[in-house]
C-alpha cells in the first residue's frame, strides 16, 4: 500500500472508517475471493480478527487496530436471484448499489435502505441499518431471510429465524463480532416504478415536526424524514421530506459511474459544504414553492451525497464524526434540550437528520432502532471540545432513556454502551472469541 | 453474436469480468475451472446479470492428459460455441523457481504447456467449422524476459509465438486468433504488488477485451493500450544493459 510510508512497514493503515477518527493500524489483511477461503481455521490463526466492507461505519466499529482485518470486498457475487418472489442471495462484500442495480430493472429494491447505497450487506446486517421507512418496515434485519455464519468455535452454520435462531439474533446489529457471513439471503420489495414522489415541507417548530411525523400522516407515506437546521436555535428551523414509490415513469437504475470525487483530504472545513448547500437549495427552493411536489429518481432522494465520492474528505485530516442518538418519543423535552444544546455548544452550526421510528421489532438483539425520535449530526472532530459536548449529550440521552449507535460511534463510554444495550450480557456469549474490533475493545471489554 | 463462449480458467478475476461483460449482452457462457464450488457461484451471479444459460465443467487444465476427454465433454455441453478465451495462468515465485526446476517445469506447464494443448483442442473443432475467435491471454511479460519474474515471462512469450503460429495456420479457414497483453491489472495474482498508475482495474480490461472479441480486428492487443509503447520502450533497451537492471 503506498500511504503511511513514515510508520511501520509491518502494518497497514490504509483501511480507515468513513468519519477518518479514530485511526487504526492493522498487522494483516486478510482479501478473501472465494467464500471457501473463509474457514474456522483462518479465524483462529488470525485472531483478533474483524470483517471489513466498505467503510462506511464512522468510527472505529469497522475497525481493529493491531489485530486483523479480512476485506471482505472479494466476496462480490450475486448467487441467485428469484425475479418471481425477490429473494435474493449475495456473498457477504456485494454491496446495496449493485444489488439495486440488477434488482430494479426486474421491478424490485431494497426492503430497508440507509442513505448511502455504498455499504455491504453484511455490514448492513452487522449494523441492522434503516432508512427513511423504519416507521413501516422497521431495519433490514426484518427482511433477512437466512445467512450462513463461520465461527471459530466450530463448523459454519445457517442462521434463520428457524436454525439457529439465537445466533440469527445476536448476529443482526451484532457489529460483525459474531462470526463471519460468507452469503446472505434478502427479501427484496416489489416496485412498479424506479421513481419516488417526493413531498417536501419547510417545518418552523418543534411541533409542526412532531405533526408530520404523526402515525396518522406517516401512515401515508413510506419513507419520511427530517432536515433540522441547529443554527437556528430555540426556534427548530427544517425541511420535512417525504415520498413513496411512484407506479409510473418506467424501471432505470441509478447511474454507475461517480462523476464527482475528492481526491484528497481537504484543509479543515467547519461543516459540510454539500450538505449545508442542499439544505439551503432545498429551503429556499421550498419557501418559493410552499412545498412542492416532484417526481424523482431514487437515487437523489436516498442518496443525495453518493454524487460526491469520498465526501467525508472534505472535512480534512482530523477527521469528523456523527452523534447519532434515539430517545423514546415520551422525552420530547429531552430531545429539544439535545437539539438546543448542540445550537448553544459553541461549535458553529449544523444541520442534523431527525425521523420518527416506528414500532416493528428487530430480530436483532443488539439493534439501535427503537420506537422513538432519533437525530443524527455530523461533526468535524476538534478533540477535547468536541468530546465535551458528547458528554453532555450522553446526560440527556442517558437519564431519558435513551441509545446511542455504534455504527457512527468513536467515543461512547463502556457506561453509555450498557445502557444503550439492555440485551449486552446475553449478547456475550455469542461473540466469537477469534473476533473483536476497536470499538469492542473499547466498550465492552474494559475491566473484564 | 448469439454463439457461446468457453471460458477456460473461469474463477481468474479478468475472466470473471469479462463473463459479466458477456452476460449483460445475454450470452451463453461455458465455463472450465478447477473448483466446481468457485465456478458456480461465478455461475450464479453470471446468470443473475442476464446470461441466457451458463453451464459449468470442473477441470484441472494443466492436467494435459485429461484435455482430450474434457474437450469432447465441452463440445458435447456447447455444440455452438463461437468463442474461446484462455484466461488462466499461475503468475509464480521466480525466488522459487530459481533453484527448484521441478517447479519451474510446473509453471511452464501451467502457462504454456496445457495452453497449447487447449488451444490445439479448439483449433482443431473452429477449423472445420471455418469460423469463431480464439482469444489467449498471455502477458507484457512474455515481451521480454526480466529477472524478476522471467520464467513466467518464458511461458507467456512462448504462448504469444504459439498463438501467432496458430493464426498464421486458421487464418485461412476464417478464424480469429486473438492475442491479448495485459499489463499489471488489480487482482489477486497481484494483491502483494504495489498499487501504482500503471495498474488497472479488472473491470476496465474486461470491457477492452470483450470489444476487442466482439467487434474488433486485431491480431495482438494491449490492455491498457499505453503497454504498447512501454513494451516497446522495454524491448529496446540493449541486452547489454538490460541484464543489469534489476526489474
Amino acid at each position: 500500500m503506498n500511504s503511511g510510508n513514515h510508520e511501520d512497514p509491518a502494518q497497514d493503515t490504509s483501511y480507515r472508517s468513513w468519519g477518518n477518527y479514530p485511526r487504526a493500524a492493522h498487522k494483516k489483511v486478510l482479501r478473501p475471493s472465494w467464500m471457501d477461503e473463509i474457514t474456522s481455521a483462518t479465524l483462529k490463526e488470525n485472531a483478533p480478527l474483524l470483517a471489513y466492507g466498505l467503510g462506511r461505519s464512522y468510527g472505529d466499529s469497522c475497525l481493529n487496530d493491531g489485530g486483523t482485518l479480512m476485506d471482505c470486498r472479494g466476496l462480490e457475487r450475486i448467487l441467485e436471484f428469484d425475479v418471481e418472489t425477490g429473494r435474493i442471495v449475495c456473498e457477504a462484500g456485494v454491496s446495496l448499489g449493485e444489488i439495486l442495480l440488477v434488482a430494479v430493472p426486474r421491478g424490485w429494491f431494497l426492503p430497508v435502505t440507509p442513505g448511502t447505497k455504498i455499504v455491504t450487506l453484511a455490514g448492513a446486517i452487522a449494523n441492522d441499518v434503516h432508512g427513511k421507512n423504519h416507521h413501516v418496515e422497521g431495519t433490514i434485519g426484518c427482511h433477512v431471510e437466512r445467512f450462513e455464519l463461520v465461527r471459530s468455535t466450530g463448523e459454519a452454520v445457517i442462521c434463520s429465524r428457524t436454525e439457529n435462531p439465537e445466533l440469527f439474533a445476536a448476529t443482526i446489529g451484532g457489529m460483525g463480532l459474531t462470526g463471519i457471513i460468507p452469503w446472505a439471503e434478502l427479501r427484496l420489495k416489489k416496485i412498479e416504478s424506479s421513481l419516488i414522489e417526493m413531498d417536501t415541507v419547510a417545518f418552523n417548530s418543534f411541533e409542526d415536526f412532531t405533526r408530520l411525523s404523526s402515525d396518522e400522516e406517516g401512515a401515508r407515506y413510506e419513507y419520511t424524514v427530517g432536515w433540522v437546521d441547529c443554527l437556528s436555535g430555540r426556534k427548530t428551523r427544517g425541511i420535512f421530506m417525504r415520498g413513496n414509490h411512484a407506479t409510473t415513469g418506467g424501471l432505470h437504475t441509478h447511474p454507475e459511474k461517480i462523476k464527482l470525487n475528492v481526491p484528497f483530504n481537504l484543509p479543515g472545513f467547519t461543516l459540510n459544504p454539500l450538505t449545508i448547500r442542499a439544505f439551503n437549495t432545498l429551503y429556499y427552493a421550498m419557501g418559493k414553492a410552499k412545498g412542492g411536489h416532484s417526481q424523482v429518481p431514487y437515487d437523489p432522494f436516498f442518496y443525495p451525497l453518493d454524487k460526491v465520492d469520498n465526501w467525508n474528505r472534505i472535512y480534512g485530516e482530523g477527521g469528523f464524526t456523527q452523534y447519532q442518538c434515539v430517545v423514546p418519543e415520551t422525552e420530547v423535552a429531552a430531545f429539544q434540550e439535545i437539539l438546543e444544546r448542540i445550537a448553544h455548544g459553541g461549535q458553529g452550526s449544523f444541520l442534523g437528520v431527525i425521523k420518527k421510528f416506528g414500532s416493528v421489532p428487530s430480530p436483532g438483539m443488539m439493534s439501535f432502532p427503537r420506537p422513538g425520535l432519533t437525530l443524527a449530526l455530523d461533526f468535524p472532530f476538534r478533540g477535547e471540545k468536541t468530546l465535551r459536548l458528547f458528554s453532555e449529550l450522553d446526560e440527556v440521552v442517558a437519564a431519558a432513556k435513551g441509545a446511542l449507535y455504534p455504527a457512527k460511534d468513536p467515543r461512547m463510554s463502556p457506561r453509555m454502551f450498557r445502557l444503550s444495550y439492555p440485551r449486552l450480557e446475553e449478547f456475550r456469549k455469542y461473540v466469537d472469541p477469534a473476533l473483536s474490533s476497536s470499538f469492542w475493545r473499547r466498550v465492552a471489554e474494559v475491566g473484564r | 453474436m448469439s454463439e457461446g463462449l468457453i471460458i477456460l480458467g473461469a474463477t481468474s478475476k479478468i475472466a470473471q469480468e469479462v463473463g459479466r461483460v458477456a452476460a449483460r449482452h445475454g450470452r451463453e457462457v461455458l465455463l472450465v475451472a478447477r473448483s466446481m464450488e468457485r465456478a458456480e457461484a461465478i455461475a450464479g451471479d453470471l446468470r443473475v446479470r442476464g446470461a441466457s444459460k451458463v453451464t459449468v465443467i470442473a477441470a484441472d487444465l494443466a492436467d494435459v492428459s485429461t484435455h482430450p476427454s474434457l474437450w469432447e465433454q465441452i463440445e458435447a455441453d456447447m455444440p455452438d460455441a463461437g468463442e474461446v478465451l484462455l484466461a488462466y495462468g499461475s503468475l509464480g515465485d521466480q525466488e522459487r523457481a530459481d533453484h527448484d526446476i521441478d517447479y519451474t517445469l510446473r509453471e511452464l506447464n501451467t502457462n504454456f504447456t496445457s495452453a497449447v494443448s487447449l488451444l490445439s483442442h479448439a483449433a482443431e473443432q473452429f477449423e472445420g467449422r471455418k469460423k469463431g475467435v480464439l482469444a489467449v491471454i498471455t502477458s507484457v511479460a512474455g515481451d521480454r524476459a526480466r529477472r524478476s519474474n522471467y520464467v513466467y515471462g518464458t511461458a507467456k512469450g512462448a504462448l504469444t509465438l504459439f498463438a501467432q503460429g496458430l493464426r498464421a495456420r486458421l487464418f485461412t479457414s476464417g478464424v480469429r486468433v486473438l492475442t491479448i497483453k495485459p499489463g499489471p491489472v488489480d487482482t489477486p495474482m497481484t494483491a502483494h504488488m504495489k498499487k501504482g498508475l500503471l495498474m488497472a482495474t479488472p473491470q476496465a480490461v474486461a470491457a477492452a477485451i470483450y470489444r476487442e472479441m466482439e467487434d474488433g480486428t486485431a491480431d495482438v492487443i494491449y490492455v491498457p493500450g499505453y503497454w504498447w509503447l512501454i513494451m516497446a520502450i522495454i524491448k529496446a533497451i540493449p541486452e547489454g544493459v538490460a541484464k543489469k537492471l534489476k526489474f
